[in-house]
């Protein structure tokens, strides 16, 4: 049975045109006129020949069946769904046609706006040097972790192979740690959820390579004890890394680098206000204090006197992290924002952020316990383990019933060490209003959860689709038509 | 501030149910001596207009595609993008949703990732792929760790006429995973196959078609070599060249990988593109990246979900197949677009790109710059051009874009379906008048 719209495959008939091939006064020759048969291709090709305008109406009904935060509050936790501006959108799009090998002498006008966002971000991390060439957040931490890899080798400290990750990281922490040759270590968080001190120091020798951290962590709370755990890193010849992902709720109030950290990687695709794009493209710029500059990955934008630069000579460079300079147009995007709002209008940001997440936290606190109580920064975890023990119903379900109440749900299960979580992350974007209703409307679910659980449980009701069976997903593979 | 939407009274209103007065008080729980205790230096505050004004006088002086005209290639090329792209790119639905974790509300994009991976599967003759990776030179790094993981050799032959991006992107992660590289290298502008009758043990061979120089690979004889001796084919290629070129799965790829722009994404100084990664369903549960299923909701009807996540950071950690998280799913949305509309038109979008690089290659031959090599090319080539930096420098001071330089006596030399006859005259021309 399908509600959705057909597929691309079924609004094609064979002999269907949707676009005219430029014609640029040619008559096109057959292949087979200019090339040997035994490189071409014999294996039939079956693409979709579909009339323009019944394209148009398979992406439009598609759209409608998303929700973005055009469509409405998304308080995903750990993703930042602020409003993405669209003077952002257009004035990047006007960067759109040029070749990343156009001698250097004709882009000096981007290159200086590429610049300038570099510095702009140094200013906003304290740090020294930047690269803007990672495409994501995890691939900044590869890029990091390969760094470290780079300086540890260089400095002759091939013993330090151990990555310490706190258990409330994000997954990609682990992994990323992991790609670049590391050994990963998990270390315990306390009954405040911050990084266990004395369970650090029980982990922390000599082998140590780096510290990664997210701070505010994922659970929204200032690891207080920062000063003090960079300095038991550092004692042992051991570099801190910051997962910036989380800068919203610091932004502009406490800078990486004055907390001791060594490098860092930023999500412009979250505290910079670029879209997500159901799933990227994101940029994840790298950020390092002077001892790991000459590590960054090829080329680096430079500038020369009145010349930018991009330096490929960099003999210690870990090379590149992929092709050409990064995400372009991701990095114009967050220039724009950030010179909307400068270095005043940054620092509002962060505090509206933290106040919105704080006000969102005590309202929810009246029905729905958090984790780990208290001030928060930009997002919080609350727990449902309460309600599936008394009634069954799931932090899921609860997702789910949101949906129905015409709300993204928070992030759910993460992170790992809240039972039943769900976190929190409203932005500084959404209005009083916005907020209330969503507090409201959890309220509603809560009360639902005790007098008809059924009705959460077999959420959504009024969504384009149903609860969706994830093991005949899995079972029964398909992945393509 | 901007993009903040509360009055003065509000924030009080808020503060005050937090039981605070100040905003400075929300960051107490933060050491004193790590506070920064000034604004950041940061110059902004700017309105709408201002932006505009910044933006466009840094754009207007410099020469995109729609002042110059490019035969640049290298990876990237000046390709027709449909106006239907950049529409259904900018649906807010689809641009400022993330990634589809609440699948109910999230159909729009799971089915374009389906239709995603129906397609590149269609043009590579793989049985499965992802919804999208981060570029061509990403992807097949990750290819290859991908083989080395399958195989359990620490060895991975590459051919030395991919990508250099390609080489770039591997040595920085044997900077963290040990593993060695065999390069297989380049004679007369093909990869040379008689270097790999001493091969060692590898896990797999890399070998892009067509390669950096615009020639087409002698792909079978690749497979089969690498195959008798036990290794993973890994093919990298343009799928704007699938309509006319052989399939992958013709010659017996095991895995393949390539840069997406030229379907139907703009080159964007480089980034962002998407990349694509296929292989047989056969190594599937080794593949990284996000993977879209179908199902059907509790009333049986259908919909699409993200699955075999067992795969992934999210779950397995320091153990996944790879740290992949967000990919670049939008600029692969493009494709989906682009595809639907070209679908009818296909094979013979290749064939007028072929016509006008074997035209192009022609007039350039008659006047003074042959072939560097005589090997069949797509839809760039290099050419013998003594002084390649001087007459390229000179070109581009007549507008016309071309490149990138090999080497002192080579240029590369791209076209496109976009390229007029006009267009490729007057290069044509412009060479012959700096002979
Ligand atoms: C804390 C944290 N670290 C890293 C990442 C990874 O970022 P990306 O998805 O851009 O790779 C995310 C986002 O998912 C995150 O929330």
């Amino acid at each position: 049975m399908r509600r959705l719209p057909p597929l691309l495959k079924e609004l094609h008939k064979p002999g269907r045109k949707g676009l005219a091939v430029p014609r640029g006064g040619f008559e096109v020759r057959p292949a087979a006129e200019l090339l040997p048969t035994d490189l071409l291709r014999h294996e039939p090709l079956s693409l979709p020949e579909v009339p323009e305008v019944e394209v148009v109406r398979h992406f439009v009904n598609l759209s409608n069946l998303n929700y973005g935060v055009d469509t409405g509050f998304y308080p995903l936790g750990s993703c930042t769904m602020k409003y993405n501006p669209k003077i952002n959108e257009e004035v990047s799009a006007w960067f759109s046609d040029l070749h990343p090998y156009l001698p250097a002498k004709y882009v000096q006008p981007l290159l200086e706006l590429l610049y300038t966002l570099q510095q702009d971000l140094l200013e906003v991390t304290g740090m020294d040097a930047i690269t803007l060439e990672p495409a994501a957040g995890a691939h900044g931490e590869l890029t990091a972790m390969l760094m470290a890899k780079a300086y540890l080798k260089d400095k002759g400290l091939h013993h330090k192979d151990i990555v310490i990750v706190p258990d409330s990281a994000h997954g990609t922490n682990p992994a990323s740690a992991a790609m670049a040759g590391f050994q990963v270590i998990t270390v315990q968080s306390n009954e405040e959820g911050l990084v266990d001190i004395d369970k650090l120091k029980a982990v922390l020798n000599d082998r140590v390579a780096v510290l990664m951290l997210t701070n505010p962590n994922t659970l929204g709370k200032f690891e207080r004890d920062i000063m003090e755990m960079a300095k038991m890193v550092h004692d042992l010849g051991g570099l801190l890394y910051y997962d910036g992902a989380n800068l919203n709720g610091i932004l502009g109030w406490v800078r990486p680098g004055d907390m001791g950290f060594d490098f860092v990687h930023l999500n412009l695709h979250k505290t910079f206000s670029t879209p997500h794009g159901g799933g990227g493209p994101g940029s994840g710029p790298v950020a390092v204090k002077k001892e790991l500059e000459p590590y960054l990955p090829k080329p680096v934008i430079v500038k020369d006197g009145e010349t930018y630069k991009l330096e490929t000579d960099r003999p210690k460079s870990i090379g590149k992290v992929r092709s050409f300079y990064g995400n372009i147009l991701v990095a114009l995007k967050a220039l724009a924002y950030i010179k909307a709002l400068g270095g005043a209008g940054l620092r509002e940001a962060g505090a509206l952020a933290v106040l919105n997440a704080n006000y969102m936290r005590v309202k929810t606190e009246e029905f729905l316990p958090t984790a780990y109580p208290g001030l928060c920064k930009h997002e919080y975890v609350a727990t449902a383990e309460g309600l599936k023990r008394q009634f069954g119903v799931r932090t899921l379900d609860i997702a789910k019933r949101l949906l129905d109440k015409g709300f993204h749900a928070p992030t759910v299960y993460f992170p790992l060490i809240v039972h039943e979580a769900l976190m929190i992350e409203p932005t500084e974007t959404e209005t009083k209003e916005n907020l209330d209703a969503f507090v409201e409307a959890l309220r509603e679910i809560v009360e639902e959860a005790q007098t008809n659980a059924e009705l959460v449980k077999s959420a959504p009701h009024v969504t384009p689709v149903r609860r969706l069976d994830d093991t005949k997903a899995t079972k029964q593979l398909k992945v393509r038509w | 501030m901007r993009y903040a939407p509360h009055s003065p009274e509000e924030v009080k209103e808020m503060l005050r149910a937090i039981g605070l007065e100040r905003l400075e008080q929300l960051f107490d729980d933060i050491p004193t001596e790590a506070l920064l205790k000034r604004h950041l230096n940061v110059e902004g505050g700017w309105d709408e207009e201002r932006i505009r004004a910044y933006f466009r006088k840094a754009a207007a002086a410099m020469p995109d595609a729609n002042k110059a005209v490019y035969f640049l290639g290298g990876g990237i090329y000046d390709h027709y993008v449909p106006a239907l792209v950049d529409k259904v790119l900018s649906l807010p639905e689809f641009y400022t949703a993330y990634t589809p974790y609440q699948a109910e509300v999230s159909q729009g994009t799971l089915v374009a990732m389906f239709e995603y991976q129906s397609l590149i599967c269609e043009l590579t003759g793989m049985e499965v792929t992802n919804a999208s990776m981060y570029d061509g030179a990403s992807a097949a790094a990750e290819a290859a760790l991908m083989a080395m993981r399958i195989k359990g050799i620490k060895r991975i032959a590459v051919s030395k006429a991919v990508h250099p991006d390609i080489f770039e992107v591997l040595h920085a992660y044997q900077v963290g995973q040990d593993f060695e590289i065999v390069e297989i290298p380049v004679l007369n502008g093909l990869t040379h196959a008689g270097a790999l009758d001493e091969l060692p043990p590898v896990a797999g061979l890399l070998v892009q078609s067509p390669n950096y120089y615009g020639f087409i690979e002698n792909m079978p004889a690749f497979g089969s070599a690498i195959h008798e001796k036990g290794g993973l084919f890994i093919a990298a290629v343009d799928p704007l060249s699938l309509g006319v070129l052989k399939s992958p799965k013709e010659y017996q790829a095991d895995i393949v990988v390539g840069e997406g722009q030229s379907l139907g994404n703009h080159m964007n100084f480089g980034g962002p593109h998407f990349g694509f990664l296929a292989t047989k369903m056969e190594f599937v549960r080794d593949m990284p990246g996000r993977m879209i299923g179908e199902t059907n909701d509790v009333d049986g009807r259908v919909g699409y979900v993200m699955t075999l996540q067992t795969r992934e950071q999210h779950i397995r950690r320091e153990k996944a197949t790879s740290n992949i998280c967000s990919n670049h799913w939008l600029m692969a949305l493009a494709s989906v677009v682009y595809l639907g509309l070209m679908g009818g038109s296909f094979k013979e979008l290749g064939e007028s790109i072929l016509t006008r690089s074997t035209y192009l290659a022609e007039q350039l031959a008659k006047v003074g710059y042959p072939l560097r090599y005589r090997n069949y090319f797509f839809k760039e080539f290099p050419v013998h051009v003594p002084n390649a930096t001087e007459v390229q420098s000179a070109l581009a001071e007549a507008g016309y874009f071309v490149g990138p330089v090999i080497d002192e006596n080579t240029l590369l030399v791209a076209v496109t379906e976009k390229r007029t006859r006009e267009e490729i005259d007057g290069l044509v021309g412009l060479m012959e008048g700096l002979r």
